[in-house]
C-alpha cells in the first residue's frame, strides 16, 4: 500500500511540452511512473516523449482514463489549468507551479472541494511512492520503499528527511510535499489522515515551518486521530518576526506562528519533536 | 509588496472609502504650500515610510502652528526615520503627507487579511482602535469581531456583526455597510494580502473616516496589477535584499557572523537553526532556489560578503536533480572568481556527492568539505569562535 499514487496511477501532465515538464516527466517515466499523455494548448495531435499531446484536459479525458494530473504551467496561466483539471473531475491534481496568487488558490480550493478533487501544492515538490510512481521534481534515487510516511511544507528540506529515513534503513511508504503557500490545496491534516489509514505506513515524519497555524491544527488532529508515532521538525526557530523567509507562508506575524509555539503545541499533543533537522531519521528510528 | 500611507489613501478614495483631505509634498516649500491649501488653522503632517510606529518615533505631528509644520518638514525630508519596525538605520523620508485635522470622538480598528485556517477573507473590527491591535487580540480577544468571506460577493447583512461589535448607531451602520463592501471589493480587485485602517474614527459630525491606511499586496499577483506596481518605492527596500531579488536570490540579512548559502527556503531556515544549535549565529537567510549555477552562486557570495560581520560561510546544497560534482565546480569557480576571503564550509548532498567532496578537498582555496548537516554547522561555528 501507499497513499495517493502507486504503480497503477495513470497520469497526464499539463504544460507538458515546456522545458521543466519535459525534464521532470522524462525522469518520472524513467522511474517507472505511468504517464500516459499531456496537455499543451495549440499542440494537440502532436507527440511528445512518445506520448500523445492534447489541446485541453477535456480532450485528453475523452481519450484516456486519467487518475492524476501534474501541472507545470506558469503561475499566470495556472489558475485556468487547475480549473480545467477540476472541470474534467481528475481526482488528484498535483500543482508544482510556484507563485500562484493567494486569491486564485482560495477559489481553486473551493472549486476542488465541491467537485471532490484533491489538490496537492501549489509551490511544492510533488508526491512520490518509492519505486512505483514519482510525480514531482524530487530526486528519485534518495527514496527507498519502506514504512515511513513523510509530509512537508518544504522542498529540499523534505529531501533531507527522506535521505535520513533511507540512511536509517526505514524507507518511505509515500512522501508528500504540500507546499509553502498560505492556502495549500491539501493540509497536513488531509495527508496525516491518509497515512493513518495506510497499512504500510508505520511512522510519520512531519516537517513544518514558521507562519500560519497549520502545525498547531495538525497537533490537535494527531492527538485524537493518529495512533502511529509522529516525529515533527519545524524550520525557522532562528527566523526574526516580520521577515518573509522565502516561502509565501513563512512569515511570523505579531508573535504568532513562531517555531517555538508550534513545537510546544505538537509536544502537548504527544508528538515527538526534534530541534535539529539532522536528527529526524534518528528520532523516528527509535519509535518504529 | 508594501505601499505608502498616502498611496493607500488614494486607493481608498478611488473605492469610495472616506478619507480626510490630504496633499503630498517633497520639499519644505511644497509642504507649506500644501498646508495653506488644506486648512487655515490645523494640520496633521506625517512622514511617509514603509513602517509602523511612526507616531512614537516623532514621524507624525498634529499642530495649529504653521511654524511647526515647517520645522517638521525640515527635520524629516531627506532624513531617515527610525521606528521599532525599522532597522537601526531607519527608512528614508522623501514624502510628507499633509492632511486636514480630524476631530476624533471614537477610534476603531478595521482590517482584512487572508485567514489560512478557514481559507477565506477575514474582515476584523474592534472598538479598541488606535492602539496596538495585536495586543488587543492577545489581552481582549472578545473585543475583536470577525466576519469570514469566501468570495467577493458580499451579502446584505454580512457587515452587521462588525457594526454591532463597534456599537454603531443606525446611521453609522449605514455608512459602515458601504465601507465594508468597498473594502472587500478593493481587497479582491487589487489582490491584497492585508489592509488595515487603524484608526477608523468617528469624527466631530459623527461620520466614519479612515484616518490611517496600510495596504500589502500579494507579490504573486503583481503580474496582473500594473497600477499597483507603479506605486513601488524601492528607496524603502533593503538595498541588498533588492539586489538579491534581481538575481532571483532570496536574501534576508540577520545579526550573526556565519553567512549561509542554501537551496530551498525550508532548508535555508533549517540551516540557520542548526547553526544556532551548534552555538553559532547566522548572518543571513539566503535561498538560491532551484537552479544552482555558477553565476548566481558567485553573486550570492558577493552579497553575503558585503556584510562585514561575516567570518565564515556555510554552503548547504541538497543536489536533487543536479549532480553534486557540477555544483562543486560552480562553487569552486565562484569562490575563486569572487575572491572569497573567509573560510567556506561546503556540504553537498545528493548524486555524486563523494566525487564532489573530493574535488572540494583538493583545491588550495579556503574550502572545508563536510558530509552531514550537523558536521557542517559545527565546523562553521568552530571557525568563528
Amino acid at each position: 500500500m501507499s497513499i495517493l499514487v502507486n504503480k497503477d496511477t495513470k497520469v497526464i501532465c499539463q504544460g507538458f511540452t515546456g522545458s521543466q515538464a519535459t525534464l521532470h516527466c522524462s525522469q518520472a517515466i524513467e522511474y517507472g511512473t505511468s504517464i500516459i499523455g499531456g496537455v499543451t494548448p495549440g499542440k494537440g495531435g502532436e507527440s511528445h516523449l512518445d506520448l500523445p499531446v492534447f489541446n485541453s484536459t477535456k480532450e485528453a479525458q475523452q481519450e484516456l482514463e486519467i487518475d492524476a494530473t501534474i501541472i507545470f504551467v506558469p503561475a499566470k496561466f495556472c489558475k485556468d489549468s487547475v480549473l480545467e483539471a477540476i472541470d474534467a473531475e481528475i481526482p488528484l491534481i498535483i500543482c508544482i507551479t510556484e507563485g500562484i496568487p493567494t486569491l486564485d488558490m482560495m477559489k481553486l480550493k473551493q472549486n476542488a472541494d465541491s467537485a471532490g478533487c484533491r489538490i496537492i501544492g501549489p509551490n511544492c515538490p510533488g508526491v512520490i511512492t518509492p519505486d512505483q510512481c514519482k510525480l514531482g521534481i524530487m530526486p528519485g534515487y534518495i527514496h527507498k520503499p519502506g514504512k515511513i510516511g513523510i509530509v512537508s511544507r518544504s522542498g529540499t528540506l523534505t529531501y533531507e528527511a527522506v535521505d535520513q529515513t533511507t540512511q536509517a534503513g526505514l524507507g518511505q511508504s509515500s512522501c508528500v510535499g504540500i507546499g509553502g503557500d498560505p492556502i495549500p490545496g491539501s493540509s497536513f491534516i488531509d495527508i496525516l489522515q491518509l497515512f493513518e489509514e495506510d497499512s504500510e505506513t508505520e511512522g510519520i515524519v512531519m516537517v513544518g515551518e514558521i507562519g500560519g497555524t497549520a502545525e498547531e491544527e495538525a497537533a490537535e488532529f494527531i492527538q485524537s486521530n493518529v495512533s502511529k508515532p509522529v516525529v515533527a521538525y519545524i524550520a525557522g526557530v532562528s527566523a526574526p518576526p516580520g521577515k518573509r523567509m522565502g516561502h509565501a507562508g513563512a512569515i511570523i506575524a505579531g508573535g504568532k506562528g513562531t517555531a517555538e509555539d508550534k513545537f510546544l503545541a505538537l509536544e502537548k499533543a504527544g508528538v515527538h519533536t526534534t530541534r535539529s533537522p539532522a536528527k529526524i531519521g534518528e528520532e523516528i528510528s527509535k519509535l518504529v | 509588496m508594501n505601499i505608502h500611507e498616502y498611496q493607500s489613501k488614494q486607493i481608498f478614495k478611488e473605492y469610495g472609502l472616506p478619507v480626510p483631505n490630504f496633499l503630498t509634498a517633497n520639499t519644505t516649500e511644497e509642504v507649506l504650500a500644501s498646508a495653506k491649501e488644506i486648512s487655515d488653522t490645523n494640520w496633521v503632517v506625517k512622514a511617509q515610510v514603509h513602517a509602523g510606529g511612526r507616531g512614537k518615533a516623532g514621524g507624525v505631528k498634529v499642530t495649529d502652528n504653521l511654524k511647526e509644520v515647517e520645522e517638521f518638514a525640515d527635520k524629516w525630508i531627506n532624513n531617515k526615520l527610525v521606528t521599532y519596525q525599522t532597522d537601526d538605520q531607519g527608512q528614508p523620508v522623501s514624502c510628507i503627507l499633509v492632511e486636514e485635522c480630524t476631530e476624533i470622538k471614537k477610534e476603531f480598528y478595521l482590517g482584512a487579511v487572508i485567514d489560512r485556517s478557514t481559507r477565506s477573507l477575514a474582515v476584523m473590527a474592534s472598538p479598541e482602535g488606535g492602539m496596538d491591535i495585536e495586543k488587543v487580540a492577545e489581552d481582549h480577544p472578545e473585543k475583536i469581531f470577525k466576519v469570514f468571506l469566501k468570495s467577493p460577493s458580499v451579502g446584505n447583512e454580512d457587515h452587521l456583526p462588525l457594526a454591532e461589535g463597534l456599537e454603531l448607531s443606525e446611521e453609522q451602520t449605514k455608512e459602515f455597510k458601504d465601507i465594508f463592501r468597498n473594502l472587500v471589493k478593493l481587497f479582491f480587485e487589487k489582490d491584497l494580502s492585508l489592509v488595515e485602517i487603524n484608526p477608523l474614527v468617528l469624527n466631530g459630525s459623527d461620520n466614519l473616516v479612515c484616518l490611517d491606511g496600510k495596504i500589502n499586496i500579494d507579490s504573486n499577483a503583481l503580474f496582473r496589477q500594473d497600477e499597483i506596481l507603479e506605486l513601488r518605492d524601492i528607496s524603502q527596500e533593503e538595498e541588498k535584499e533588492l539586489r538579491a531579488s534581481e538575481w532571483d536570490l532570496n536574501y534576508v540579512s540577520l545579526e550573526g557572523n556565519i553567512g549561509c548559502l542554501v537551496n530551498g527556503a525550508g532548508l535555508a531556515m533549517a540551516t540557520m537553526d542548526i547553526i544556532k544549535l551548534a552555538g553559532g549565529e547566522p548572518a543571513n537567510f539566503l535561498d538560491v532556489g532551484g537552479a544552482v549555477d555558477e553565476k548566481r552562486v558567485a553573486e550570492a557570495f558577493k552579497i553575503i560578503l558585503e556584510d562585514e560581520n561575516v567570518k565564515a560561510i556555510l554552503v548547504n546544497i541538497f543536489g536533487g536533480i543536479v549532480r553534486c560534482d557540477v555544483v562543486a565546480d560552480g562553487i569552486i569557480s565562484a569562490v575563486e572568481g569572487v575572491g572569497v576571503d573567509v573560510p567556506v564550509v561546503v556540504r553537498l548532498k545528493g548524486n555524486n556527492s563523494e566525487i564532489a567532496k573530493e574535488m572540494l578537498g583538493k583545491t588550495n582555496l579556503n574550502i572545508i568539505a563536510a558530509s552531514e548537516l550537523s558536521e557542517a554547522a559545527e565546523k562553521a561555528a568552530e571557525i568563528v569562535k
